[in-house]
């Protein structure tokens, strides 16, 4: 049931990118399409399962003094060993995330999980703790990108619905178009808590 | 189990441990590393077979391993096609930096013995998600089809070419008949010498 919570909590509560504001960086920069949200928030999840483990299994042996170069080391060792499997396995995605891959490393979310919950928690805790927080910033940026690429393109993952001409909203798909949409979904995000709460 | 104390941060304990993290990080990059590196090479080696495949017409020989470049054309790579001991075309690997993307957009155009486009298809590009990058669909790339750029002037109708243009992408548009006549031209001076 705790397990559960320390789950549940990284997609509603303490959603990363609707809540807790953390990562806006890739958000709004690959959420151009469905597919770039979710290959985005995969990857991420990645990286956070594998430093919060990593992080939780040695919290002991890392001196409170160097604590932030060791979590960097690992954090970056991840990224790269993402970044290179998906050069390897699934270049198209790789191709059209660019650059941000190699910026997971700055993602304050990972630093952030690794400092407020895996350095002081146990070894389990800090998994789910991970996988929830990375399985919800994918959901944000899949539900981001599904939107903008609605609304922009007339597709979704690259589904066309319109007929061939039809003229969209070119607004969403170009960078302004983050940042509204963003904007409303954190708007309805937070009407919904207030009457929840 | 009752907490145990945390590794104190003197100056030993702190070179050591980070100095042991950093050990088995770049061991287990350079394992990644081993494992992906053919994969990676590979996939790049496949993607240009598969568009000669698309922009040539049938060949039996091997294009990719015959390829060349020329001085005059830097940046450009050709690949020659010949059926029976016979050319059939040749397709050129270009580029074009002109796009709205962070980097070149890369095109295979394939050209017959006459000069005239065969196809054309896209090995990479940055460009707009959206935008830009619906010069990957094949009815913008069909404009090209059989055309001859000695009569097809290969530019969008902004500017006085034949093209047309994709909508809310000129710049990517351009850039893409910029790499395309990057192509013939250099292809045009090869043959004429």
């Amino acid at each position: 049931m705790k397990l559960w919570t320390e789950f549940s909590k990284g997609f509603f509560k303490e959603n990363a990118v609707f809540v807790l504001l953390l990562g806006m960086c890739p958000t709004l920069a690959v959420t151009g399409s469905a597919i770039n949200g979710l290959g985005m928030g995969l990857a991420t999840t990645a990286v956070l399962v594998g430093s919060n483990l990593v992080i939780s299994l040695l919290k002991r042996w890392i001196p409170d003094k160097v604590r932030i170069p060791v979590f960097i080391v690992v954090i970056a060792s991840f990224v790269t060993i993402i970044d290179l499997s998906m050069a390897a396995y699934v270049p198209d995605l790789h191709k059209a995330l660019g650059i941000f891959i190699p910026l997971i490393v700055v993602n304050c979310v990972i630093l952030g999980r690794a400092e407020a919950f895996a350095s002081k928690r146990g070894v389990m805790e800090s998994l789910v703790d991970g996988l929830g927080m990375g399985l919800g910033f994918a959901f944000a940026l899949t539900l981001l990108g599904s939107l903008r690429e609605i609304l922009g393109a007339g597709s979704l993952f690259g589904w066309s619905f319109l007929p061939e001409g039809s003229t969209t909203i070119l607004l969403f798909i170009l960078s302004p178009g983050a940042f509204i949409t963003l904007g409303f979904l954190i708007a309805l995000i937070n009407v919904m808590r207030r009457r929840f709460a | 189990m009752a907490e145990r104390k945390k590794l104190p941060s003197t100056f030993f304990n702190m070179v050591a441990v980070l100095t042991l993290v950093c050990v088995v990080s770049a061991l287990a990059l350079g394992f990644t590393y081993s494992r992906t590196k053919d994969a990676i090479a590979q996939g790049k080696i496949n993607k240009i077979i598969e568009a000669l495949k698309i922009v040539l017409p049938e060949f039996d020989n091997n294009p990719y391993e015959e390829k060349y470049t020329l001085e005059s054309a830097p940046g450009l790579i050709f690949y020659p096609a010949l059926r029976d001991g016979k050319p059939v075309g040749t397709a050129v690997e270009t580029f074009s930096s002109q796009g709205f993307g962070s980097e070149d957009i890369r095109l295979m155009v394939g050209f017959d013995v006459s000069g005239r486009i065969i196809s054309v298809s896209v090995l990479g590009q940055a460009e707009t998600p959206g935008l830009g990058t619906k010069m990957e669909e094949p009815s913008f790339r069909a404009q090209f089809k059989d055309k001859d750029p000695a009569n097809f002037k290969v530019a969008v109708k902004k500017d006085g070419g034949d093209v047309d243009a994709i909508t809310a992408a000129t710049i990517s548009s351009r850039a893409f008949c910029d790499g395309v006549n990057k192509a013939y031209t250099a292809l045009r001076q090869e043959t004429v010498r």
